[in-house]
């Protein structure tokens, strides 16, 4: 084994290890950041959650609602999870120094060869495809202002975000064809015949007239490239909304079950209201102290917390919450968010200034508004249009109670519904002894 | 016809038993609107012989708008009065003309011990024209342009999308989709207490939107099945003053009115 492949095998295991820990760090910050939230039990068996799974995380079903950009993501989606075959032999070869060692393996067999090429040329379609595919949506954003794209949430950060992904992907796809591309050449000016992939193939054999340093040089770029955009793409993925590429599938998972229309029962409340009503009743002991709703991360479900994380920021909840349509300060994906920026702010500052970090924000106020939440209509349309099964509402919920309980902060009209439904038992001041004025009407 | 409004506590004092409880609600108690939707419905149980009963002054407001304006206590107070009512009573089947009214019962009543049978008038309709005990064909509505517009509270919350609309069907009616109903139905903006409060600032009032998807298709009839859509969508049919050309009917006025009841 040569001196320069031993620096090679080093770099590599090195570049890898690195990322690796990287990566698994931040990973490990967004799981404790998770288990912030309470605790809640999600009451669902085993097949409805790998159902949920298949379907909605694997099987995109709710991408579908918009058939064009279902397609469009769904050939960067399966180019994704194939050229992960590649990887494997990318993997081989730098630990162990080879050079395409999966094709020379199998040179002599003819099934496997036969399958090596077909997987090789399945992956450089898919990828040629996904870089047109790539490009389109950099020109949504950009060029065609796509409207769920424009809106005030996304400025700064989250836009560069998006199309920092993006360019990735196009970098990452080149590199790949530079590789195989430079590859081919020295194949088939070494055998006559390239190893039989349509596309790099034809790029290889422009690139005959180079002489073979040239060749090697390129192909080690690729290589070295393709395997650097790779650990870039890792350790970036758990400060992007990238994230989701992973988070979807335990997100759809750990999915609700109940109707949509059921909001979660406060057991502390209703014992309290129980014993009030029925004075023998006696209130079961909780420990540590009860707060109504929920004023910052620490008081939302992990559920809630996951579902932060996992949101790509699409912004079809956005497009559909009839609030935001009508020029309300309401976005659902504003709400996704702030709940995830706020449990970043949280960990940089305890990694800044200690474990016992604590500022004096709070999701609710700091982050998000009280006319925000005001102006929602529980109408489920932003759960319903949720490709991953975020529920915006299950906090906007929590939130809204704290306002209410805790804060004290409802508008003068709610304040009178409420008075009037503790006096007359409904939200109009009307005499419950007028319930069946209706009936003379008959 | 005589109408009759049995209420529970007289049948029980008779020792009679309903088979059924019809839930009016506040709206359709109280609501001059939803008040027609209400006698309209009673009128329906009537000409059928159902043997249905209201609870009268002992119904409450079920706590929908107050649990979702985030106010716990006033929901507690008054479901936990419900329950007790209806469960002294041993109500086992309720119909009731409010989606929300449905929502709250049928799916947040059994955390605390209220355990029915509940049902949503357009499932209840459609369920009697499919056993073959209400007929509505061939009446006023025959040929009409009909669109639905769908309730939040039925559709998405609960997933009943065909129920009312096989009842507009039955009528003989032209049902005429509009581009955003069933999941992506918009709201008419009176759920979560926004109908009881001012719109936040913003450039356009949510049922004024919802009526302008409504109306693009000349529609005869707005056919609705919810006591504040109804309000919402007859107030956006007013500001575009429409109201001549445009009727904003219940599914169960619809029903009434094709037989004439």
């Amino acid at each position: 084994m040569s001196f320069l492949t031993i620096v090679q095998i080093v770099l590599f295991i090195g570049l890898v290890g690195a990322s690796f820990f990287v990566a698994f760090r931040k990973f490990k910050e967004i799981y404790d950041n998770i288990m912030l939230g309470k605790p809640e039990q999600i009451n669902t068996t085993l097949g409805f959650r790998i159902k949920n799974m298949l379907l909605i995380a694997l099987g995109q079903k709710k991408m579908f609602k918009l058939t064009f950009a279902a397609l469009l993501h769904m050939v960067i989606y399966v180019s994704f999870v194939i050229t992960q075959i590649e990887l494997i032999e990318i993997f081989i070869d730098g630990l162990v120094g080879s050079h395409r060692i999966l094709y020379h393996a199998f040179e002599n067999i003819q099934f496997l060869h036969t399958l090596y090429v077909v997987v090789i040329n399945f992956i450089e379609i898919l990828s040629l495809l996904t870089f047109f595919v790539t490009i389109i949506f950099i020109l949504r954003r950009t060029t065609f202002r796509v409207a769920r794209f424009q809106m005030p949430e996304l400025k700064g950060w989250p836009w560069r975000d998006a199309l920092t992904i993006l360019a990735f992907e196009l970098i990452l796809i080149s590199f790949i064809f530079l590789m195989n591309g430079a590859d081919s050449a020295l194949h088939i000016k070494e055998n006559g015949e390239g190893y039989g992939f349509i596309l790099s193939g034809f790029f290889g054999s422009m690139l005959t007239g180079l002489p073979n340093l040239s060749l090697e040089l390129l192909e080690k770029l690729g290589w070295w490239g393709h395997l650097c955009m790779v650990m870039t793409f890792l350790v970036y993925l758990p400060y992007s909304k990238h994230l989701h590429i992973m988070l979807a599938f335990p997100n759809t998972f750990f999915s609700r079950p109940e109707a949509k229309g059921e909001i979660h029962n406060m057991p502390a409340i209703q014992h309290e209201v129980q014993s009030m009503l029925d004075p023998s009743f006696v209130v079961p002991v909780t420990d540590g102290e009860i707060k109504f709703g929920a004023k910052d991360v620490y008081d939302l479900s992990w559920k809630s917390l996951l579902d932060a994380y996992t949101c790509t920021e699409c912004g079809r909840c956005t497009a559909a919450c009839p609030a935001n349509q009508t020029g309300k300060k309401l976005s659902p994906r504003k709400i996704m968010m702030d709940t995830r920026d706020r449990m970043e702010d949280i960990s940089k500052g305890k990694k800044e200034h200690g474990p016992d970090f604590a500022d004096n924000k709070s999701l609710l106020g700091d982050y998000i508004t009280g006319e925000e939440l005001r102006a929602c209509t529980t109408c489920n349309a932003c759960v319903e249009e949720c490709p991953v099964n975020i529920s915006p509402l299950s906090i906007i919920i929590e939130l809204r109670r704290n306002l209410i309980m805790e804060a004290s902060d409802s508008p003068t009209e709610w304040n009178n519904i409420f008075a009037n439904l503790e006096n007359n038992q409904a939200p109009w001041q009307f005499s419950p002894s007028d319930r069946l004025n209706w009936t003379q009407e008959l | 016809m005589q109408y009759k409004v049995p209420v529970m506590s007289d049948l029980v004092a008779e020792g009679k038993t309903p088979d059924v409880i019809f839930w009016v609600g506040c709206a359709g108690s109280f609501d001059q609107r939803a008040q027609r939707v209400t006698i309209a419905f009673t009128k329906i149980l009537n000409q059928l012989n159902i043997n249905f009963a209201v609870l009268g002054t002992e119904e409450a407001c079920t706590g929908d708008p107050a649990r979702r304006a985030g106010n716990e206590f006033v929901f507690q107070m008054l479901a936990q009065q419900n329950i007790a009512t209806m469960n002294t009573y041993g109500v086992k089947k309720i119909i009731t003309t409010c989606p929300h009214c449905f929502n709250t019962i049928k799916n947040e009543y059994p955390a605390l011990g209220g355990n029915y049978e509940v049902l949503h008038h357009s499932t209840y309709l459609q369920g009697l024209i499919n056993d073959g005990k209400l007929k509505v064909e061939g009446g006023a509505f025959k040929g009409k342009r009909i669109t639905y517009h769908d309730s939040c509270y039925l559709g998405r919350a609960n997933e009943i999308y065909e129920a009312p609309r096989s009842v507009i069907e039955a009528l003989d009616a032209d049902l005429i989709e509009i581009n955003k109903c069933r999941t992506t139905g918009l709201c008419c903006g009176a759920g979560g207490g926004q109908m009881f409060k001012e719109d936040e600032p913003g450039n356009k009032r949510i049922n004024v939107e919802r009526t302008e998807q409504l109306i693009e298709v000349y529609p005869d009839v707005i056919a609705v099945a919810c006591p504040f859509c109804n309000t919402m969508i007859t107030d956006g049919v007013k500001g575009e003053n429409k109201q001549d050309d445009v009727k904003v009917l219940d599914i169960a006025e619809l029903v009434a009115q094709a037989n004439s009841y």
